[in-house]
């Protein structure tokens, strides 16, 4: 518990003199679900990019166990490091099936090579298996991807993400656009999987947050502005005149 | 549910058997000339096959393929000239004011080093285009655009080396292959024979490719190269190798093109050519392999069809068929196939639910 998996050090991502996130310093626990919120614009999605590489830091440090520095690598290289991410959109393949999806996606050697002789081995049959039943998407294992429902394609995406195996999972938004029915699978889901590895969620949804979360950190203006647990963020005074009070302001006009 | 997926798979390879055996006989049946002009469209068709990778499978859209077939052709081309000189120099280097064979073509006096430059070269030369432009992530219409100028830039400086490349006339007047006469009808029916083997050859392979986890991967590619990369693959490295391998298979039909059709031109292998390419996949059905092939003979054999009988107004027709084809069958004839294969389908699970209500 003690060790950090992941570790922002002074941290700048500078958009053309924007600067989307300036001077993060930013700490990621082992087996716990630390959740990301702050108004729009204070950085969130930023910080899920520039973790796994999609933004590049134009300043600072980002650190993997303490030693692996991951910020020059390239996107893939940070995936065979051990962290995933889940986008916003469900972005699965929809020509492929929804077993398809997940044989590209596991745990594997990625390279041309050999992938050219790839066959399935009975751990990878079994890993598959096991995984369609976690997000309950063993029925439909054989439908196209485009054919499932939303929150269908929602898991089935968790699912290609925790098939890489990593050590720390980035979901932007995982619940938006579902029912309360489906928020709660995936609550569960997301509780289920953080048993041996870490979560971090950027999420608007308050409840939800509420009853997920370990740990919470409050973003504003591209820095850290507060971390603890929920109730904690919720009593933080400046929490409430940066984050709340603006939610009730839009309250107000609208 | 399984049975039928068995049965699907079953008849599918049978009707491919049943069509490889077709054109292997098809020498027992077909006249030398129309023979020969079917060895023509099938080496057109192993191109198809390559693109159809390219194209189909990773979406990459390559408008000049024509390139790799020319340097396949002209490799194959510049052995059966120096064949038919009996060593000494090829004619129109003479009538350029040449003396002696210039470097560059000292190697094709050896056939097999012939043959395996008309591969490797091609392949080369995609490989280093597709690592630059891949690597720095140039995709879509800006590489389409690239290949397009590397046809007018090969075109160019093939039409420009007149002492080389035998300038717009090209490479033409060959007399032997391996000691036998190109010309006589058996050699021709060997040529052919070997076209349908390589054909056989090239999409057994190259089905074998997509139907494993590599082909999912390529489609991963073609539909979300983003997710790709978060997912751990190097999208680059899989395109450079798909561009490069089906660069290499149309220098392979070049080469049986130029046997059997005995001449080679830049005008052969420009822009025009580069984009009917594309034409025959697109028209056959992308993404599958077989529609190309139908793609590239149907094409080639209207072409031909259209211009024996109406020699003035045959472009015509041509053009005819391809708006129809893209207005009306979007994904192709093997598009048209599916549609009817579905139709079907959904009439067997409707009379099947009228057969279990008439006994409840």
């Amino acid at each position: 518990m003690s060790q950090a998996v992941l570790k922002l050090k002074k941290v700048i991502v500078d958009f053309s003199g924007f600067k989307a996130i300036n001077q993060l310093d930013f700490t990621v626990k082992p087996n716990s679900v630390h959740f990301v919120i702050g108004p729009n614009g204070a950085g969130k999605t930023t910080l899920l990019d520039v973790v796994c590489g999609k933004t590049k830091a134009t300043n600072g440090e980002i650190k993997l166990q303490g030693t692996t520095e991951i910020s020059k690598l390239s996107e893939d290289q940070i995936v065979h490091q051990g962290i995933s991410r889940k986008f916003q959109a469900p972005s699965i393949f929809q020509n492929l099936s929804v077993i398809d999806n997940l044989e590209i996606a596991m745990k594997q050697k990625k390279k041309l090579f050999s992938m050219i002789t790839a066959k399935w081995t009975n751990e990878q049959k079994k890993k598959v298996s096991e995984m369609l039943e976690l997000v309950g998407l063993k029925e439909v294992q054989d439908q196209s991807a485009g054919s499932l429902a939303h929150g269908q394609k929602q898991w089935l995406e968790i699912a290609m993400v925790l098939m890489q195996e990593p050590d720390i999972v980035l979901l932007d938004e995982p619940i938006a656009g579902m029912s309360k029915k489906e928020r709660n699978k995936t609550g569960e889901l997301i509780t289920k999987i953080a048993k041996d590895r870490a979560v971090l969620i950027v999420e608007h949804d308050m409840d939800f947050v509420k009853e997920y979360a370990d740990i919470v950190s409050v973003m504003h203006e591209g820095q850290l502005l507060f971390e603890g647990s929920m109730e904690e963020v919720q009593n933080d005074p400046t929490v409430r005149e940066v984050y709340l009070g603006r939610k009730v302001e839009e309250h107000v006009v609208s | 549910m399984q049975n039928t997926i068995y049965q699907k798979i079953w008849s599918q390879r049978v009707i491919l058997n049943l069509i490889f055996l077709l054109l292997l006989a098809a020498p027992l049946f077909l006249s030398d000339f129309r023979l020969n002009l079917l060895g023509k469209f099938l080496a057109f068709a192993i191109l198809a096959i390559g693109l159809d990778l390219l194209w189909g499978y990773t979406g990459v859209l390559s408008l000049g393929h024509g390139i790799f077939f020319g340097l396949g052709a002209y490799c194959m081309a510049m052995y059966l000239k120096l064949e038919a000189t009996g060593g000494g120099l090829p004619d129109f280097m003479a009538w350029s004011g040449m003396s002696e064979l210039p470097l560059i073509w000292i190697p094709f006096q050896y056939p097999i080093v012939a043959i395996i430059l008309g591969i490797l070269l091609p392949a080369i030369i995609a490989f280093m285009l597709g690592y630059l432009t891949f690597r720095n992530r140039i995709s879509g219409v800006y590489f389409t655009i690239l290949s397009q100028a590397l046809v007018l830039v090969v075109v160019t400086l093939f039409v420009g080396s007149q002492n080389l490349t035998g300038g717009s006339s090209g490479l033409t007047n060959f007399n032997t292959f391996f000691g036998f006469s190109v010309n006589s009808a058996t050699t021709q029916t060997a040529f052919y024979i070997i076209t349908v083997i390589v054909l056989g050859l090239v999409f057994f392979l190259s089905r074998k490719l997509v139907k494993g986890r590599f082909g999912k991967i390529l489609v991963g590619i073609r539909d979300g190269e983003n997710r790709m990369r978060f997912l751990g693959y190097s999208p680059s490295a899989y395109k450079t190798f798909i561009y490069t391998l089906s660069a290499a298979i149309a220098g392979l039909a070049g080469m049986l093109f130029v046997l059997q059709v005995g001449i080679i031109s830049p005008t052969m292998i420009g822009i025009i050519p580069s984009i009917e390419m594309v034409l025959w996949v697109a028209l056959g059905g992308r993404g599958t392999l077989i529609g190309p092939v139908i793609g590239a003979v149907l094409v080639n054999a209207a072409k031909t069809g259209f211009s024996e009988s109406y020699p003035d107004i045959w472009t015509y027709f041509l053009g005819l068929l391809f708006v129809l084809v893209v207005v009306f069958l979007p994904k192709g004839i093997t598009g048209l196939f599916e549609k009817w294969n579905d139709r079907r389908k959904k009439q067997d699970v409707s009379s099947s639910v009228e057969v279990e209500k008439s006994y409840s």
